[in-house]
């Protein structure tokens, strides 16, 4: 019995194929397992590992290097407010102790309904529009405890919903089909390539 | 005076909305470079880009063809973009992903037929989520288009393009690191040698790692030709480049420029670009690369801004990214934040870089939040010393990576440039300014 459900079963068998070693849709299938769960459960790894012709313990040892990866369940929006250089320099950490109280969480926290995880984070790469805040891994650009305020207001009432997804950050990334190129067909065309150059080169020396 | 002389290269299409869709992208001249390329013989392409002199734009400026040549004989391949931007105050893989991810996709077709490469993969930041999704829109436009899978545009080249979700780690963007994740591991740099994976890369087979940026450039170098190219820019710092500008100033943003005809003056203060110091407030300090890049005070404003300019003067232009503290910013507070990021970053393989990392981020912590004692100051000069022996520039190594070495850059230069800081936190028991 799959723990994915039938269509997450079948992208992560899809990503699988398009790896010449099935290890390496490790960090895209964890991706999948938190879209369906929210977090990545004992079950949802030990599928993984299946997957990737590993075992639950490096499926394990591999997820909790990565920040993105929440081996506890986390709330149905994870926010994360930077506080890195150039967003410390813009109030940062003051508006990330404001997304505290407004969320009733502490910084790496859940909030008591389970709406609301709250993260400080590194660099979002989003600088000139600092402090940088993320909810679900969308950009949401709220840099005034203002529009913070109205943003959390927004998703309690359940409006923004279009814009931010449940988190899984490829829940909207669907490729058109699997590799196109069988791996012989490539290796013989560079074959004949690698020949026509060698051609090439000895007349150039002629 | 600013320069605006120079033509926009990678982003050009700045002014649409819809610059991430393929009708914007071939209405304005997108896989012109492309269909070009492939009337081409592979190693006439390589050689233009040569010509291009194209430094590779992820941070450690190393010349692009250069790193190509390492892979002409390699019968398997992998082609492996870097887009795990995460340089704190770097943005412009983030904008070039999202808003010109076609071009990103033809730069990437033009490599790999230079190169005559088997596969590749896009490594791009998790959390870029939008990013990720307008990426693989333009790989399935350029399948449909024609410009990817087997015999493209009737070339005889094939080519499978799969992009690869990061998932929140700094040490990703270091290329062996990278190769671990892609390799589905946890992302530990590899110890060097081999020190390029061109030996020794995906799966043990022969790789090139290149920035988006460095692809994005690619379509034009083939449109133009890489003499036009090398025409920009001045001495090693050929074309333009994207500078992203962040901190106290007024117009933060990335802006795209010619190496070395602007300074950083221009940037930070030209009403184009920067627009100055707000508020009226002075210019402190600034970062011209990236958090592992050395501080610069007023004195080195009128500097180009090249790569060889700013290495010239002990520190670098790394990513490209110009972060401006101003007179009423505290020195230790920004030197503690980002110690406290390579100490959560730090992968925890070499003992300097993991240790030293958090301790330095704890005396950091005390200074700036009370605590602090008068010997903080040579403690943390010692601790850096173990870390980077001698403190120069280019730093000495201890470490499997740079990420080690990198740290004590922001400690020493607030050290060097405001030490009398340092004692005020002290004699304050925390931070003055708050």
């Amino acid at each position: 019995m799959s723990h994915f459900r039938t269509e997450i079963r079948q992208r992560a068998e899809e990503l699988v194929s398009l790896y010449p070693r099935k290890r390496s849709a490790m960090l895209p299938l964890l991706h999948l397992a938190q879209e369906q769960d929210g977090y990545l459960t004992d079950e949802a790894m030990a599928e993984v590992a299946e997957l990737t012709g590993t075992t639950t313990a490096e499926v394990r040892g591999t997820a909790s290097f990565y920040d993105m990866f929440h081996l506890e369940p986390v709330g149905k929006y994870v926010v994360g407010v930077c506080t890195n250089i150039a967003c410390l320099l813009a109030g940062g950490e003051e508006l990330l102790a404001h997304a505290s109280s407004t969320l009733g969480c502490p910084v790496g926290g859940t909030s008591a309904d389970g709406l609301f995880t709250l993260e400080e984070t590194e660099c979002l790469a989003d600088c000139n529009i600092a402090p940088c805040v993320q909810v679900n891994h969308r950009f949401v650009r709220t840099t005034t405890p203002e529009t913070l305020d109205a943003l959390v207001d927004d998703l309690r009432n359940g409006r923004r919903e279009d814009e931010i997804p449940p988190h899984g950050t490829l829940i909207r990334v669907r490729r058109s089909g699997g590799l196109r190129v069988p791996r012989a067909q490539l290796a013989d065309e560079r074959a004949a390539a690698q020949t026509a150059r060698e051609e090439r080169a000895a007349k150039v020396e002629k | 005076m600013a320069s605006f002389t120079a033509p926009k290269i990678v982003s050009s299409r700045s002014e649409f909305t819809d610059s991430h869709t393929l009708s914007r992208y071939v209405a304005t001249g997108g896989f012109e470079g492309l269909k070009k390329a492939l009337s081409m013989f592979p190693e006439a392409v390589a050689s233009e880009v040569e010509r291009a002199s194209l430094l590779g734009r992820g941070g450690a400026g190393f010349p692009a063809g250069r790193k190509w040549s390492m892979l002409r004989k390699a019968p398997v391949s992998y082609l492996v973009i870097n887009g795990d931007e995460s340089e704190p105050a770097t943005f412009k893989d983030h904008y070039l992903v999202e808003r010109e991810p076609h071009q990103l996709v033809e730069g990437i077709i033009i490599a790999s037929y230079a190169l005559q490469v088997s596969q590749v993969f896009i490594f791009l930041r998790g959390e870029f989520a939008l990013g990720l999704e307008r990426v693989q829109q333009a790989l399935n436009d350029a399948y449909e288009y024609g410009a990817l899978g087997s015999n493209i545009m009737g070339s005889g080249f094939s080519l499978d393009i799969v992009v690869h979700p990061g998932a929140g780690a700094y040490i990703c963007g270091e290329e062996t690191a990278l190769i671990e994740a892609l390799e589905g591991k946890r992302g530990f740099p590899r110890i060097k040698p081999p020190f390029f994976p061109a030996a020794i890369g995906l799966y043990g087979q022969p790789t090139v790692v290149n920035n988006v940026e460095t692809m994005a450039n690619l379509p034009w170098i083939i449109n133009n030709g890489g003499a036009a190219f090398a025409a920009l820019g001045g001495g090693r710092s050929t074309g333009t480049r994207l500078f992203a500008l962040s901190g106290q100033v007024n117009n933060p943003g990335m802006y795209e420029l010619e190496m070395v005809k602007n300074t950083f003056r221009d940037i930070i203060f030209d009403p184009a670009l920067g627009g100055g110091i707000p508020e009226g407030r002075k210019l402190k300090a600034f970062i011209p690369g990236g958090v592992s890049a050395p501080w610069f005070g007023p004195e080195h404003l009128d500097l180009p801004l090249g790569q060889d300019e700013v290495a010239e003067k002990a520190s670098m232009l790394g990513s490209g990214s110009i972060v401006v503290l101003d007179d009423a910013s505290c020195a230790v507070r920004a030197a503690w934040r980002i110690t406290k990021f390579f100490s959560r970053e730090s992968c925890g393989q070499c003992t300097p870089c993991r240790e030293g990392s958090g301790w330095l981020e704890r005396i950091m912590f005390r200074l700036e939040h009370g605590g602090g004692r008068p010997e903080d100051v040579e403690l943390l000069l010692d601790l850096c010393d173990n870390i980077a022996p001698g403190l120069s520039w280019p730093p000495q190594q201890t470490t499997i990576c740079v990420l080690g070495s990198s740290i004590p850059s922001s400690i020493t230069s607030a050290i060097t440039m405001f030490r009398s800081e340092f004692e005020a936190h002290v004699t304050n028991d925390g931070c003055p300014h708050v």
